[in-house]
């Protein structure tokens, strides 16, 4: 499977992400964010950083990158776009999710491990887990703190649309303890064709035991293995 | 010459470029007549402390700085040593005391940019940053001011470039209340046939600069960081530049595109003394001269003059120096970051450093003048009895005034103390983890990253006790190295080079320079000792402000080398039942310790002695022990003794310890102990050196014994490794292994 990782100027998850993409045995190909082009990914990393420098808002002027168009294009034919971090924060501001993500309720920047329950298998990204499973992936954002109307969130929750929310170690609400003060408890949610996926946490970052957790793994794999019996969405215009 | 010239200048204008009379005296003998204003503060830039080294150039150049596998020493951005698979590792720390005292995040940020720019000038990918910082006490709002504002910094930038903080110290002491120190170092991976260099070659070669306009921010930085800060170092604050983070990761992108490009021939970033500086080091470096059209840069403002676009610090900026028919094609590499570039200046045959503003020559100067031309400076005085240095206010023989402790409240004391309580609020505001290699976070003793793609590990630590060096700065330093490289060897990596940041007073006062002198000294017979070599380092005078100064304070910054990261070691306790024993001697000294800071409020005695062949031979014995998978645990016995190391190995492994030292039962049951006497105090938090806590599994004790009897006669001492099994990770009390 063929995943494309986007390279915004000031993204700085791209290496990692494709260092996760080829442990779990596929490949990474870069997307450079001034070319329309996906390059035929079967499905697209938008990672995590400050792209443009997220001086003005997160995420709210790489909406407006070049690359966008294809990959809004390719999320509304059904394509897997999959963003992590910042990408979720781009996602947001392209509308291709509700909601937006504000400053950590802690005002400071979080960087620590996480503990995300998989409330959802309904999605090709969580397949692979089981419902209530406890996932251990770090974050590390300023701007984590998922906000939405009332009617937004439950309409998440009916929909099943929450994909991880974090909990304590244990799987116990997380309470005082969420990095960031979501709302909810949210840290990652699908579109409504569920083919969309925003995390604020990094499972680049925990797909070797020797970093602390592999569980990250799971959902790369998840997706790989579903790609492969389906036959993926390619991208128009495949090079 | 079309410069205005003018008559000598006053001392006040003098004053504005930190030069004396005398020193301008010298420049204008060798120049042969009187610098115009532009060149004056040219030179006033080349020749400060902070580019020039004048004071402690001579004193620097004992230091070892060789070694087999070190493939750049000091001279250029920064240092380098083989890591093997034809790898490098490139490194350097670097201070930003000054502006982080006047305006903390961005003097903060900025030095975390500047460090950056060293290691990838080199071609060099950055692939950890480690800070060592220095406050006074957090009682006082401005402290906490500084504090908050230079944590925030270093997160803003590093965080937002991508380059993980994975390690560092945090010290509050009294000292720092009128100077706060900021020194970050940065540490990066660059296959050994693409590190680039810094030396301009090929008359008629074009020099390029690429990346931030020129602005008006940091006229006179290196002037003003050579100067002490005073009542109006406020008013200061446009000598303070302003980072932006995102600009730097492109313009770091872009050049790691062209490391090991042949068709760049020097690679040069702007710090200290913006424009002249780099471009005069430059050209110095290949034995050239150069030219430079002020009126090519592209700048940020209207209307500045060739004096402040070359004394500009705006941060971001580089020199690249290649052919002209190579010019266009890098260009191009550059817009696609979407940075720009001005070819500004020729590459001269001659050694001469020329400035143009369009058709007018403003700044003619020899070469060899400006970069190597400032008087040294010496000993201002002879070397003051001790009575006469920093400490003639304490009375050495005045009785301890202070409370009692029982050692359960002496030990919950000093590990709530500033200095010894958890550093995680601080790191985790920093992306300790970027690049997926961090394998040991902050919080034990050295961090562990991997090297991409390899099985490479990079252990790093930062270490420097100014207490110890207040009180003997030879002692203080030569224990920094050892500190350090104890740091980096309980991760089970053995020390490679060390980079060091020193930061020091006024050196024209006596004690100060002398302290210097000693502390550059103790540095040397360590490192010797050790066989560690210096690869690069920095050195930062006059932290005083009106008349109060810092203590001597040594940072070595440390870097191991370790070729499976499997074989790692933390300090974290691993499993019930497992034995527990200290490498090193007991020892009950207390001088310079945190215990005296917290119990006493003083500072005094003798810091703790040093005997550097124990421990070479200490850091051979853990690494055997590591190698060998005997360890289960390496802790560094550092600040605070015993108790508190066994305290941190313990909060580390979340798991307890049932521990028994012998001599304190010599004195008192330990159950029965009341208030604690000097002796007692000495053994659970003295601060004596040399020593690990190790911990084991039972199965491992007779190899352990073996190999610390074969260290011992290996190295023909008679005194050897004193290992102590004073107790065991769970239940019975049974002593395993004999004192030596």
């Amino acid at each position: 499977m063929r995943f494309g990782v986007a390279v915004f100027p000031g993204t700085w998850s791209d290496r990692d992400c494709k260092h996760a993409v080829e442990l779990s045995g596929n490949e990474a190909v870069m997307l450079w964010h001034k070319e329309p082009d996906l390059h035929g990914a079967d499905c697209v990393i938008l990672p995590g950083g400050f792209a443009y420098g997220d001086y003005l808002r997160a995420g709210a002027v790489a909406r407006f990158a070049p690359l966008m168009e294809a990959v809004i294009e390719f999320a509304n034919a059904g394509g897997l776009v999959w963003g992590i971090c910042n990408g979720f924060q781009i996602l947001c501001e392209a509308h291709l999710l509700p909601g937006a993500l504000t400053r950590n309720g802690s005002l400071e920047y979080r960087c620590e491990a996480t503990w995300l329950r998989v409330e959802t298998v309904d999605s090709v990204y969580t397949a692979g887990c089981e419902h209530g499973a406890v996932l251990q992936i770090p974050v590390s954002h300023g701007e984590g703190r998922f906000v939405a109307d009332e009617v937004t969130l439950d309409m998440l929750e009916r929909e099943d649309r929450v994909a991880f929310r974090y909990v304590a170690r244990d799987g116990s609400p997380v309470g005082d303890g969420s990095p960031n003060g979501s709302m909810r408890d949210i840290a990652g949610i699908l579109n409504e064709r569920r083919n969309v996926l925003g995390m604020m946490p990094h499972p680049e970052r925990a797909c070797e035991d020797l970093l602390g957790s592999s569980d990250g793994l799971r959902l790369f794999g998840s997706v790989a293995k579903r790609l492969a019996a389906n036959g993926a969405v390619r991208a128009a215009g495949v090079s | 010459m079309t410069g205005v010239q003018l008559a000598a200048p006053n001392d006040a204008e003098l004053a504005e470029v930190a030069l004396t009379r005398t020193e301008y005296q010298h420049l204008a003998t060798e120049l042969g007549r009187e610098p115009n204003r532009l060149e004056l503060g040219i030179v006033g830039a080349l020749w400060s402390e902070h580019c020039s080294y004048k004071t402690s150039k001579p004193l620097l150049r004992t230091l070892p700085t060789t070694g087999p596998h070190v493939l750049q020493g000091p001279g250029e951005n920064a240092g380098a040593v083989d890591i093997g698979n034809g790898l490098a590792c490139v490194f350097k720390i670097e201070s930003h005391n000054h502006p982080s005292a006047i305006e903390p995040y961005q003097g903060a940020a900025t030095g975390v940019g500047g460090i950056l720019r060293d290691i990838f000038t080199m071609g060099a990918r950055p692939i950890a940053l480690l800070d060592s910082l220095r406050f006074g006490p957090l009682d006082e709002p401005h402290q906490r001011h500084l504090f908050e504002g230079v944590v925030a910094g270093i997160g803003g930038y590093g965080n937002c470039i991508g380059v993980p903080t994975v390690g560092g110290e945090l010290y509050f002491d009294e000292s720092y209340r009128t100077n706060c120190l900021v020194n970050a170092m940065c540490v990066g991976v660059v296959e050994q046939g693409r590190m680039m260099r810094a030396i301009a070659s090929g008359p008629g070669n074009l020099v390029l600069l690429v990346g931030a306009d020129t602005g008006r921010d940091g006229i006179h930085g290196a002037s003003f960081a050579s100067v002490m800060l005073d009542a109006s170092s406020a008013a200061r604050r446009p000598a303070v530049q302003v980072g932006n983070p995102f600009l730097e990761k492109c313009l770091m992108e872009a050049c790691l595109e062209l490391a090991g490009d042949p068709r760049v021939i020097a690679m040069q970033d702007l710090g200290a003394a913006g424009l002249c500086g780099s471009t005069a080091e430059l050209a110095h470096r290949g034995g050239c001269g150069i030219e430079v059209d002020v009126a090519r840069a592209s700048r940020r403002e209207t209307g500045m003059t060739p004096y402040e676009v070359m004394l500009s610090e705006s941060q971001e900026r580089m020199l690249i120096v290649a052919r002209p028919s190579d010019v266009r094609p890098l260009q191009d590499v550059f817009e696609r970051w979407d940075l720009h570039s001005d070819v500004i200046g020729v590459i001269l045959a001659e050694p001469r450093f020329v400035v143009r503003d369009g058709v007018d020559n403003v700044c003619d100067l020899p070469l060899d003048l400006l970069v190597d031309g400032a008087p040294p400076r010496g000993a201002p005085g002879p070397r003051p009895a001790k009575a006469e240095s920093h400490d003639s206010d304490v009375d050495e023989s005045a009785p301890l005034a202070g409370p009692t402790w029982t050692p359960d409240e002496a030990l919950l004391a000093l590990i709530a103390s500033p200095n010894l309580g958890s550093r995680a609020p601080v790191f985790r505001r920093y992306d300790t983890q970027l690049g997926d290699s961090t394998v040991i976070l902050p919080g034990g003793d050295g961090s562990l990253v991997r090297v991409e793609d390899s099985t490479v590990g990079l252990a790093l630590a930062t270490d420097g006790n100014s207490r110890y060096a207040a009180l003997n700065a030879r002692q203080g330093a030569m224990i920094a190295v050892c500190e350090a490289a104890r740091n980096v060897v309980a991760t089970g990596a053995k020390p490679a080079a060390i980079t060091n940041c020193l930061n020091f007073a006024n050196p024209e006062q006596a004690h100060v320079w002398w302290d210097l002198h000693d502390a550059i000294g103790g540095i040397g017979e360590a490192c010797r000792a050790l066989e560690i070599p210096v690869v690069s380092g920095n050195v930062s005078l006059y932290n005083d402000t009106g008349g109060t100064g810092i203590d001597p304070t040594v940072v070595i910054g440390m870097v191991g080398v370790m070729s499976d990261v499997a074989g790692r070691c933390t300090a974290a306790f691993q499993a019930e039942g497992d034995l527990i024993a200290l490498v090193g001697p007991i020892g009950e000294e207390l001088g310079g310790s945190e215990y005296q800071r917290m119990a006493h409020g003083i500072n005094r005695g003798d810091p703790p002695q040093l005997d550097i062949d124990l421990e070479r031979r200490v850091h051979e014995f853990v690494l055997e022990g590591i190698a060998n998978g005997l360890l289960h645990s390496a802790h560094d016995c550092a600040e605070g003794g015993i108790a508190i190391a066994l305290a941190e190995s313990c909060l580390l492994g979340d798991i307890g310890a049932w521990v028994g030292i012998d001599e304190l039962g010599e004195i008192r049951e330990l159950g029965q102990l009341g208030g604690l006497i000097e002796k007692e105090a000495g053994i659970l938090f003295g601060e004596s050196q040399s020593r690990f806590l190790i911990s084991f599994a039972r199965e491992a004790l007779v190899r352990l014994h073996e190999l610390a009897g074969l260290r011992r006669r290996r190295a023909c001492m008679r005194d050897g490794v004193h290992r102590r099994a004073p107790s065991r990770g769970a239940t019975s009390a049974r002593r395993s292994l004999d004192r030596t």
